[in-house]
C-alpha cells in the first residue's frame, strides 16, 4: 500500500517536471505581452492564434521545414527499408561493416557531423542552401530508419513469402501482395520518426543552410530580438499534431495486431 | 538445370543484399565517410579566407585543443557527465515505476513520458529560461528553501546549462531503461524472493544486472549528444559556460577559421569515441554495435 503511494507520487512528480516547459510553451502563446520579450505572463489573448502568420519570414520558415522534412523521411525510409531488407533477409560478406557505417552517424555528435558536411561543401565550393539541408538530414534519417523498420521485420514469419512464392507469385508480387503489407508499420513509423527528426533539427541545419530559414533555424534567430508569440502558437500546433499522429498510430497498429490475430 | 544455370542464380542471388543496400551506403559513404575524412585534411591546413587555404600538416590547431581551449573541453566533458548522471538518476525511477508499477496503464505512461519531446527543442530550452528565471517561481522556492543566496540565480550558470541538457535529453535515458526493465522475466523475481533475497538483494543482484543493457545504451544517447552541444549553453548559460560545441559553431560560422575548427571537431569525436569504447568495455557488452 505504502509502495503504491510511492510509486503514484513519483510518477506525479515526474510527469509535472515534464510537462512544465510544454505548458510554459503553450501558455506564452496567449500571452497579452507588451514589448518584444515574451518572457513574462501579463494576460490572456487570443489575438497571436488569431494571426498567426502575422511576423515576417515565418509561414516562409514553416514550409521549408514542411517540405525538407516530408522529402527526407520519405528518402531515408525508401533506401533505409531497403537495407534494413538486406541485413535481415541475406547473409553477406559485409554485413559488420554495413552495422558499423549505420551505427557511426547515430554515435557522432551533431556538431561534428554539421561541421564535416560544412567542411566537405567548403572544400568542394558547393553553395549551401535547401538542398545542402536535405543532403544533411537524409543522412542523420537513414540510420534511424534501418532500426525502426528492422526491429519489425525482425519479428515476421519467413514462410508466408515463401508460400506466396510457391504458389507462383515472382518475386514483385510477393513484395507487393505479402511483404510490403507486413512491415508497412515498420516503415510508417520510420517515415514518422524521421519526419519528427528532421523537422526538429538544428545543429546540422545550422551548419549547412546557408540562407535558407528552416522553422527551427528561425526561432535561433527570434532569441536573439525576441520571440514573437506566433513561435509558441506553431509550437503548440505542432505539439498537438504530433500527438495526435502518435496516438492514431498506436490505434491503428493495435487494431490491425488484434485483426492478424 | 544445368550447373552453371544454377550457379548463374546463385550469383545473382548473393548480389541482391548489395543492389538493395547500394543507394543508402552509398549515401552514408558521400556524406558522412567523406565529410570526416575532410575534416582531417581541413585540420592540416593553413592560411584564412582571403589567402585561401593550402595543406601543411601542420598539426597546432590540435595543440591548441589542450591549451587555448582546455576550458571549454573541461566543461564540455564536466557538464556532459553530470547530465548522465542526474538523468539516469531521475529516469532510472521513472522507467522502473513505469514498467513495474503502473498496471494495464502502462503504455499510456510511456506515452506521456514522450509527449513533451513533441515540443519544439528549442522550444523546450527557451521555456526554461522562463521557468529558471531570476524573478520565478523555482528560484524564489529554492531560496527560500536556503539552497541558494539571496543574490543568486540560476539562469546563465552552469546548473541551468546541466539542467537544460539533463531534460533535454531525458527521453534518450529513459526509454532503453524502460525497454530493458520491461523485458525482465517476472518469475526471476519470484525466484529472488522464495529465496529469501530481501526486495533491495532481489533489486542488486536480478532487476539491476538485467538492466545494464538499457543503462549503457540510455547513458550513451545522453553523454554523446551532450558533450557536443551548444544551445543549451548559448540559451541557458553564459560565456564563461562555454563547450566544445560553442568553439566549433563559433570557428566555423563566426569567425570562419576552418581548420583551427576542424581540428577541435575532430578530436571531440576522437574523444568521445574513445570515452565511449573505454565505457563499453568497462561495463562489459557488444550487443550495442549489432
Amino acid at each position: 500500500m505504502k509502495a503504491r503511494v510511492f510509486y503514484r507520487v513519483l510518477l506525479g512528480a515526474g510527469l509535472v517536471y515534464l510537462f512544465l516547459p510544454v505548458f510554459v510553451v503553450i501558455a506564452f502563446g496567449f500571452n497579452d505581452l507588451k514589448g518584444r520579450f515574451n518572457v513574462t505572463w501579463v494576460g490572456f489573448t487570443l489575438r497571436h492564434w488569431a494571426d498567426p502568420f502575422g511576423v515576417e519570414g515565418l509561414s516562409e520558415a514553416l514550409i521549408n521545414s514542411l517540405t525538407l522534412a516530408f522529402l527526407s523521411a520519405l528518402i531515408a525510409t525508401i533506401v533505409g527499408t531497403l537495407i534494413a531488407l538486406a541485413l535481415v533477409r541475406y547473409r553477406f560478406r559485409a554485413r559488420a561493416a554495413t552495422n558499423l557505417l549505420l551505427f557511426l552517424p547515430m554515435a557522432s555528435p551533431e556538431v561534428v557531423m554539421g561541421s564535416a558536411l560544412l567542411a566537405l561543401f567548403i572544400a568542394t565550393s558547393f553553395g549551401r542552401g535547401y538542398w545542402t539541408i536535405l543532403v544533411a538530414h537524409v543522412l542523420f534519417n537513414i540510420s534511424y530508419s534501418v532500426v525502426t523498420v528492422r526491429a519489425r521485420i525482425v519479428g515476421f514469419d519467413r514462410h508466408l513469402e515463401e508460400a506466396a512464392m510457391d504458389l507462383y507469385a515472382n518475386e514483385w508480387q510477393t513484395f507487393r501482395r505479402v511483404t510490403l503489407p507486413m512491415i508497412l508499420p515498420g516503415v510508417a513509423a520510420s517515415f514518422m520518426l524521421c519526419f519528427a527528426l528532421s523537422f526538429d533539427d538544428f545543429v546540422i541545419t545550422n551548419f549547412n543552410s546557408g540562407t535558407t530559414m528552416t522553422f527551427p533555424l528561425y526561432v535561433w534567430g527570434a532569441a536573439r530580438r525576441g520571440i514573437p508569440p506566433q513561435v509558441n502558437v506553431f509550437g503548440t500546433i505542432i505539439f498537438l499534431v504530433t500527438v495526435i499522429a502518435m496516438f492514431g498510430y498506436l490505434t491503428i497498429t493495435t487494431r490491425r495486431s488484434k485483426v492478424a490475430r | 538445370m544445368t550447373i552453371e544455370a544454377v550457379s548463374a542464380a546463385e550469383r545473382r542471388r548473393r548480389r541482391v543484399p548489395y543492389l538493395l543496400m547500394a543507394p543508402g551506403l552509398l549515401w552514408l559513404f558521400l556524406f558522412y565517410v567523406v565529410p570526416m575524412s575532410q575534416l582531417v585534411i581541413t585540420s592540416l591546413q593553413e592560411g584564412s579566407l582571403e589567402r585561401g587555404y593550402r595543406f601543411t600538416g601542420d598539426l597546432s590547431n590540435y595543440l591548441a585543443v589542450f591549451t587555448t581551449y582546455r576550458g571549454q573541453l573541461f566543461n564540455s566533458l564536466l557538464f556532459a557527465f553530470a547530465a548522465t548522471v542526474i538523468g539516469l538518476a531521475i529516469s532510472y525511477p521513472l522507467a522502473y515505476a513505469i514498467a513495474f508499477h503502473t498496471g494495464r496503464w502502462k503504455s499510456l505512461f510511456l506515452m506521456l513520458l514522450l509527449m513533451p519531446f513533441l515540443v519544439p527543442f528549442l522550444l523546450r530550452t527557451l521555456a526554461w529560461r522562463i521557468i529558471l528565471a531570476d524573478q520565478g517561481t523555482v528560484v524564489g522556492i529554492i531560496k527560500t528553501l536556503g539552497l541558494l543566496p539571496e543574490d543568486g540565480r540560476l539562469l546563465s550558470t552552469a546548473w541551468a546549462v546541466v539542467a537544460g541538457l539533463v531534460y533535454n535529453y531525458l527521453a534518450f535515458i529513459t526509454l532503453p531503461i524502460y525497454v530493458s526493465l520491461d523485458k525482465i522475466d517476472r518469475s526471476l523475481l519470484e525466484a529472488a524472493n522464495d529465496l529469501y533475497a530481501s526486495p533491495f538483494t532481489a533489486f542488486r543482484k536480478v532487476t539491476w544486472p538485467l538492466s545494464l543493457p538499457g543503462v549503457i545504451s540510455g547513458t550513451l544517447l545522453t553523454f554523446i549528444p551532450a558533450a557536443g552541444d551548444y544551445v543549451n549553453v548559448e540559451l541557458l548559460g553564459n560565456p564563461p559556460n562555454s563547450m566544445m560545441g560553442n568553439v566549433i559553431q563559433n570557428k566555423f560560422l563566426v569567425v570562419i577559421d576552418y581548420p583551427a575548427a576542424a581540428a577541435i571537431s575532430f578530436t571531440l569525436m576522437a574523444l568521445i569515441v574513445t570515452l565511449v569504447v573505454i565505457y563499453v568495455r568497462r561495463v562489459g557488452t557488444e550487443e550495442l554495435l549489432t
